[in-house]
Parts: structure tokens; sequence; C-alpha cells
């Protein structure tokens, strides 16, 4: 379920324009208001939007997560390759990378 | 009054928000596309449009998913993503709660939708409307099929959800327009997006254009997950304006654009 806590933390963020400013001023007590490991704690925090990935967060959801951080799209592309080289494979839900870690699809 | 128009369209956000990347002649033929398809769906002089879109986590999340929903609100704000990421300025379109609610009441005469007094769009509605009603004239029903968090509905139960709102179309006064966005093969927001499985995507259209629900119903979620990626469960979308529709599809533009994630689908059906 924790997954689920993280991915929902980035959901409600996306929507919320006042969560997003809490989030600016004081991300840690947002974060104390999710059930989260501490994995996915550091990984949002950080961000580490390879490790996101990697732990399974819908793509959906972490390209909004990234462009709230002002990471541009060719290097939120690159973030996520950067992720699987240093964690291995995406864990959890539908958005598993098909193509090799080196191979460059489009936009970056 | 009936079912007046029937279309489908791609919504990826990168069609606005990168367009400045794509080769300038991809770009402006899409364009053009689309201003061809928003002449000829107000052409049909509709009194409102449902958009079936595969909303991407905007309204719904895991804790309550409905694999269908419906806007019964006055108003929907969007785009709820940062407009200048998205290239598009946020408005408020118009709605209809009256219509939506005779719309939706016939509807559940065949499918369990879900409904919501309260709707914000995301890209899979703000896109093509940024192109069909550039000056947000349209009353707008926004309708849903969870394309995003499995389980996910069937293929055939998504062929009466289209054939459910044609029936309701059918039964109200107002001229009615529809347009799927969604689909086809692609891997959004993933390492891998600029994928595109241009062969599969060239069937399944060939399937569409001939209205044929047997072959558009013939595919398991596995298959589509393997040969078009995540992205590709949103041809739901587009079998439900299908089977709206129920005649034979054109497509008027189909090109894969890596930059824009997928490969770029203008299409019309004729109403039978």
């Amino acid at each position: 379920m924790s997954l689920y806590q993280l991915s929902k933390l980035l959901y409600e963020l996306n929507r919320d324009d006042a969560l997003k400013a809490r989030f600016r001023e004081a991300p840690e007590s947002v974060a104390d208001g999710y059930a989260l490991t501490g994995e996915e704690r550091t990984a949002l925090l950080q961000p580490d939007i390879g490790l996101l990935y990697v732990l399974g967060v819908n793509g959906q959801i972490l390209m909004h997560y990234a462009a709230f951080c002002g990471i541009e799209w060719s290097d939120y592309l690159q973030r996520m390759r950067d992720g699987v080289k240093a964690h291995g494979p995406v864990r959890a839900g539908i958005y598993a990378m098909t193509t090799s870690v080196d191979e460059k699809i489009a936009g970056a | 009054m009936s079912l007046v128009f029937s279309g489908v369209c791609s919504h990826a956000p990168g069609i606005t928000g990168r367009a400045d990347r794509a080769p300038v002649e991809q770009k402006e033929a899409l364009y053009a596309a689309f201003d061809d398809m928003r002449a000829r769906l107000h052409a049909t002089r509709p009194d409102a449009i449902i958009v079936i879109a595969a909303e991407h986590f905007a309204n719904f999340f895991m804790n309550n998913m409905p694999a269908y929903a419906m806007g019964m609100a006055d108003g929907y704000d969007g785009p709820i993503e940062d407009p200048a990421w998205l290239a598009i300025p946020k408005r408020r379109a118009k709605g209809d709660p009256d219509l939506s609610q005779r719309l939706i009441a016939e509807v559940q005469q065949t499918v369990d939708v879900a409904f919501a007094e309260e709707w914000r769009f995301d890209h899979g509605i703000m896109v093509p409307l940024h192109f069909l009603d550039p000056h947000n004239e349209l009353t707008v029903i926004p309708a849903n099929i969870n394309c995003q968090g499995p389980p996910l509905t069937p293929l055939h139960r998504a062929w009466a959800f289209g054939e459910a709102l044609r029936r309701a179309a059918d039964a109200v006064p107002e001229r009615i327009a529809l347009v799927g966005t969604g689909g086809i093969s692609h891997w959004p927001a993933t390492p891998d997006s600029g994928r595109i499985n241009e062969a599969w995507d060239r069937d399944f259209l060939d399937r569409w254009s001939r209205g044929d629900k047997a072959a558009m119903l013939d595919y398991t979620d596995a298959q589509t997950y393997a040969e078009a990626g995540q992205g590709g469960f949103e041809i739901r979308t587009f079998i439900a304006a299908a089977a709206a529709a129920r005649g034979r599809g054109t497509v008027h533009y189909f090109e894969p654009i890596p930059i824009f994630a997928v490969g770029c689908t203008v299409a019309t059906m004729e109403i039978a």
C-alpha cells in the first residue's frame, strides 16, 4: 500500500494549489501526512525522479511532479533512464521501461 | 435530437506543450487536420459536445476509480496542468447540468456510469478543446473511461458505453457531437516516450475505419501493453466513439510524431 500512498501524495499535490504552497514551504511536513517508506520519502524529497519511476509511480503523475520541480522534459526522460541504471528495473505498476537505458527515443 | 458528429483525435500534452520541438511541416499538417476537424464539427451545429477522454488522475484516483464517469456541472475549469507546461491558458468551459442529467439517466439504462458535479479538465480534454473550440464557445459534457489504473474495463464494455451514449444522444432534443480522445500505441511519460508502433496503429485504425466491432474488440490488455504500451489502453475511447457512430470512419490524418509521444490521429466517423 505504500506505493499507493506515495502516488496519492503526488496526485493531491498536482491538484491542489494550497498543498503545492505548503510543499514548497515545508515538504517534510507534507510527507509526514502519508505512510511512506524511508526510500519513498527520500526519493520524494530529493527529488529523485529516477527512483520514483523505479518504485512504480505512474508516469502520468510523475511527469507533473517533475514539471512542478522545474525539471525540463528531456532532463525528465534522462533522469528516469539514470534511475533504472542506478536502481534496476521498475518494480511495480504499468510503466516499465521497454527500451535499453542508453536508447534515446525522442526528446532527449 | 440526435448524435450529429463523431470523431477521434489525439490529446498528448506534447502536441501543444512541445509544439516547437516537432518538425515544422509535421506540426503544421497536424494542426491543419485539427482545423479541418473543427470545421467539420461546427458545421453540424452541435448544442453540446461529449468529450470521451482517458483522464490522467486529474479527478479520479484509486481510492474510488470509476470505470465510466460523466460530468454534470455548469462549468469545468482547466487545464489542471501548469498552463505554461501545456501551453494552454486556463479557461472555464461551459457545462449544462440539466442536459448531463438527462444523458446520464439514459446511459444508466445499460451502463453504470458515475457522475460528477465537479470535474477539472486535464490535457486529455484541454488539448482537443484547444483546437476544436478555441473561442470557448461549446457546451461540453466530459466523459471518462478509466485507462490509467488497472483493472481496466473490458473493451466490449467500452463498446457498450459508446452505444449507450448514442442512445442517450438520440433521446434528447439537443444536437449532440461526440469526440473520443486517446490512444493509440504510445509509452507516454516514460523513458520510452516517443516509441510508436506504427504498424499496430495502422492496423487498429483500419479496423476502426471499417467499423468492425469484432476486430476492434479482439485485443487483450496484455497484448496491447506488450505491443502498444500503456498508452494503448486508451483505444477504449476510439472504440466508444465508433460504437456511438455505427458507421465507417475516415482517417484524415495519421503520422507518428515522436516528440509528441504518439502517432497523431485525426479521424471522423459517419453517423449511421
